[in-house]
């Protein structure tokens, strides 16, 4: 399965949730497939999504589902030490590791060659982390959020993008609307 | 009372209760005492541009952030200031250590000091300078403002106003 197999898969369990979703294609993709005011989506700033959503964790009660990427989790690789050492049990840190990256034009990263993730989660201190095949995503999604406990899951799945148009909502908007969102 | 116990309880008193930190000598005073109040979650982070994240995420989630960091992180920090704090318009205030000033003993931070107000003018980022201990009888005012216009707003703290740096 593609990244956009797995979300149009998933999107029945998102819809509920607050979802902070990666830069590029794979907000293009969730926004194409179930745009919802539970979503951020980033327009720019490579490798952040996983800090945004470990802040909206601990500054709120609600559950947070960061939909991440390989290539953005390397990007920002002192996120996850900074994760293990401040557990939020409402978070969970799907990354979605095609070994690629993908918005730039499927150049392959590092994680589809010899580094793990989950073993790098694991090393930084991260307690429940999960590496799962594309077709388990839903389950395991939903048993992280019925566990009640912090969750890195690392999905490996194949390279390769839907085609959709970018996002032309106004930023502030999408920030507003997520902000009301998170009140409700 | 120290400058930097004054600084904290201007911070606590504007509400701030997510403060992110990386350190830098010239902060560690208060940086102990961020660490050290209740009212404040303090969050180290690796790498400033991974703080402003962590802000983002703590203010759409209801809670005032800040951000403390030395200059050099400026160097660090464009693209996310650009794209996240205020293509979103999100308010964040900076206190930075202004390393490279007046007293500075160390020729390599020189090197960003020239860059720093050059680039937080070019960011269209309203700027501050804490020269003497005085000059902090502003910070609350500094810090109403920030939450006011959903900014960026950088705070620059040079030797002088810490007392100088080290043996020197």
């Amino acid at each position: 399965m593609i990244r956009s197999e797995i979300l149009r898969e998933i999107a029945p369990i998102l819809r509920d949730q607050l979802v902070v979703c990666n830069i590029g294609i794979p907000s293009q993709e969730l926004h194409a497939i179930d745009d919802q005011p539970t979503n951020f989506y980033m327009l720019g700033t490579m490798g952040l999504a996983s800090s945004i959503g470990l802040g909206l964790a601990l500054a709120q009660p609600k559950p947070v589902i960061v939909i991440d990427g390989d290539g953005s989790i390397l990007t920002n690789m002192g996120t996850l030490p900074t994760i293990a050492n401040n557990v939020a049990n409402n978070y969970i840190l799907m990354i979605i590791d095609n070994g690629s990256y993908g918005s730039t034009g499927d150049q392959p990263t590092y994680t589809g060659k010899k580094t793990s993730l989950a073993k790098v989660a694991e090393a930084c201190g991260c307690e429940r982390v999960i590496e799962c095949q594309d077709v388990d995503t839903g389950r395991v999604l939903q048993e992280a959020l019925d566990s009640g406990e912090m969750t890195i899951m690392v999905v490996k799945c194949d390279s390769g993008n839907a085609k959709n148009p970018v996002i032309t909502m106004d930023p502030v908007v999408i920030r507003d609307r997520f902000m009301k969102a998170i009140e409700a | 009372m120290s400058i930097s116990s004054k600084i904290v309880d201007d911070v606590v008193a504007a509400g701030i209760e997510f403060v992110t930190t990386v350190p830098c000598k010239q902060l560690a005073g208060v940086i102990d005492e961020v660490e050290n109040r209740p009212e404040i979650y303090h969050i180290p982070s690796n790498k400033e541009d991974e703080g402003m994240g962590l802000c983002a995420g703590a203010f759409m989630g209801g809670k005032k952030p800040m951000i403390i960091m030395q200059n050099t992180a400026i160097g660090v920090t464009i693209n996310t200031l650009a794209t996240l704090t205020q293509y979103y318009r999100m308010p964040l205030p900076m206190l930075i250590s202004y390393r490279g000033e007046l007293r500075e003993p160390v020729a390599c931070q020189v090197e960003m000091a020239v860059h720093t107000k050059a680039l937080l003018n070019q960011m269209l980022i309203p700027t501050y300078h804490f020269h003497k201990e005085s000059d902090a009888e502003e910070l609350p005012e500094i810090l109403k403002y920030t939450f006011m216009c959903n900014k960026p707003v950088a705070i620059l703290t040079d030797a002088s106003f810490w007392g100088g740096y080290g043996d020197q």
